[in-house]
């Protein structure tokens, strides 16, 4: 496997610094070679920047990724909003001469050349490449007992003749992931819907967000689980800030815990909720961190 | 901008909306319809009979969701003229408030969600650094994204110069 570097994005970093540190204790229990990539921005944040101005995305996007070339490693998201400004801005480079220039001028600027010689990575379709499943099964020394609900998130498989991983309306790799820690990757209604979040909708019109939170929400509470799986910072913003806000405007209380991947993989991994930063959310939910302790102590 | 330069610039983009059916499939599949008033099916209209779109609401209301694309008959990359749209709407002028801050916390701080002193206690409790790796802790990178930004015109068009 090439070398990576890991980008952090906005969100993980500076709201959920739980995401960034599990991230690193699954990836070094795993033997992946990931270092910091340092100096990184914004991606840019797609659903706003990409839809203002081309140049702007791509000459901050290109930034980011020269760093990872100046490092000769392939760039690691955690982050699906990351993944598709990131992925779509390296292809659009790497394939449009004219597009690649244009962005070069401006790069030069700062001393600085997009040269097209790197990857861009996801960590889901990553870990189910390469170790996969099975060995991921095999490093696992707390074998989760939980009911998990999993949340893809919209542009990790879409658009699906960009992304080549497969299905959008059906897919599994990430279901097996979960698996693979012991977990139960339940089925529910919606499963694949959108939190709600993306394309400056949560930004500029909080309440239609909450709303299309809200039904996803509800199917879950119905599907009787234990947390919600994410691979996504913005999508975890989503589900966990959106239950507190959800609470406060409306009254109404789900308590549904929320983890990201690389939380749950550390849970397996015996880290304990604390060092993955699990009970630093803003739904903490008792009966789970019990749970969780339980586990621990099995 | 006329409504012919909104067809040929999704056109340049490499986006075709005139085979769209009118068929409804987008709209049935969009999350967002179903709470607001967006009719993903209207915007393409819209898009292609010359109604003035730039200053229609809906245009913000898409998640980028990418399912109407997905599932098209026609095979429309629906989200990605949205996101053409918009772009257009902003070189007229018109962007949201909400967006305006965002892009002024990416102009100030490289970061559109900047640190705050609660995440960076979170951030002690977890024995890590204060700052992360990222612009927040390395000044002439921060200026490296300024200088960026600005080649690019993007603190004119956000209305906030630097
Ligand atoms: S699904 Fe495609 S063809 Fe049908 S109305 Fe929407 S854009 Fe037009
Ligand atoms: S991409 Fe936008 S318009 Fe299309 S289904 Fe998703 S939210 Fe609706």
């Amino acid at each position: 496997m090439k070398k990576l570097s890991l980008f952090l994005g906005c969100i993980t970093p500076n709201r959920y610094p739980g995401i960034e540190k599990a991230t690193k204790l699954c990836l070094e229990r795993l033997e992946i070679d990931c270092s910091d990539l340092p100096g990184a921005s914004c991606c840019p944040a797609p659903g706003v920047f990409r839809s203002f101005d081309k140049a702007t995305w791509l000459a901050l996007a290109s930034r980011n990724i020269v760093l990872s070339e100046e490092m000769e490693r392939d760039l690691l998201t955690i982050c699906n909003g990351c993944y598709g400004s990131l992925v779509d801005a390296n292809n659009e480079l790497k394939n449009d001469p004219a597009l690649k220039k244009s962005t070069n001028a401006h790069l030069e600027k700062i001393g600085k050349k997009f040269k097209g010689t790197v990857d861009v990575r996801h960590i889901v379709e990553l870990l189910y490449d390469e170790p996969g499943p099975e060995r991921i099964k095999e490093a696992v020394v707390k074998p989760l007992d939980l009911r998990v609900a999993l949340h893809y998130g919209c542009h990790l498989v879409k658009p699906s003749k960009e992304r080549e991983l497969g299905s959008a309306e059906d897919p599994t790799f990430f279901d097996e992931l979960v698996e693979a820690t012991g977990a139960e990757s339940v089925d529910y209604p919606d499963k694949m819907a959108c939190c709600g979040a993306g394309g400056g909708v949560r930004s500029a019109l909080l309440d239609k967000s909450l709303e299309i939170l809200e039904h996803k929400l509800s199917r879950i509470r119905d599907a009787d689980v234990d947390c919600i799986v994410n691979a996504c910072p913005f999508c975890h913003l989503q589900f966990d800030g959106g239950q507190a806000e959800i609470r406060e405007k409306h009254g109404v209380l789900y308590d549904i815990p929320v983890l990201h991947y690389s939380q749950l993989l550390g849970l397996a991994f015996g880290f304990s909720p604390e060092e993955l930063g699990i009970d630093l959310n803003l739904v903490t939910n008792q009966d789970f961190l019990e749970k969780l302790k339980k586990l621990a102590e099995g | 901008m006329n409504q012919s330069n909104i067809s040929n610039a999704l056109k340049d983009a490499g986006l075709e909306i005139l085979t769209c059916l009118q068929c409804g499939t987008c709209s049935g599949s969009c999350p967002s319809g179903r709470y607001t008033g967006m009719v993903t099916r209207k915007i393409i209209r819209k898009a292609r009979v010359g109604e003035d779109i730039l200053r229609d609401p809906d245009l913000w209301m898409c998640t980028t969701c990418y399912t109407c694309q997905e599932r098209c008959p026609r095979e429309i990359k629906i989200a990605d003229a949205i996101l053409t749209i918009r772009t257009i709407a902003v070189h007229e002028g018109i962007m949201l408030p909400a967006h305006r801050r965002v892009s002024e916390l990416v102009i100030e701080h490289g970061h559109a969600v900047p640190i705050n002193d609660a995440v960076k206690e979170k951030r002690k409790k977890l024995g890590m650094e204060t700052l992360p790796e990222t612009v927040h802790k390395y000044p002439e990178a921060l200026a490296d994204v300024q200088t960026l930004l600005k080649s690019c015109g993007f603190d004119k068009l956000a209305g906030s110069e630097i």
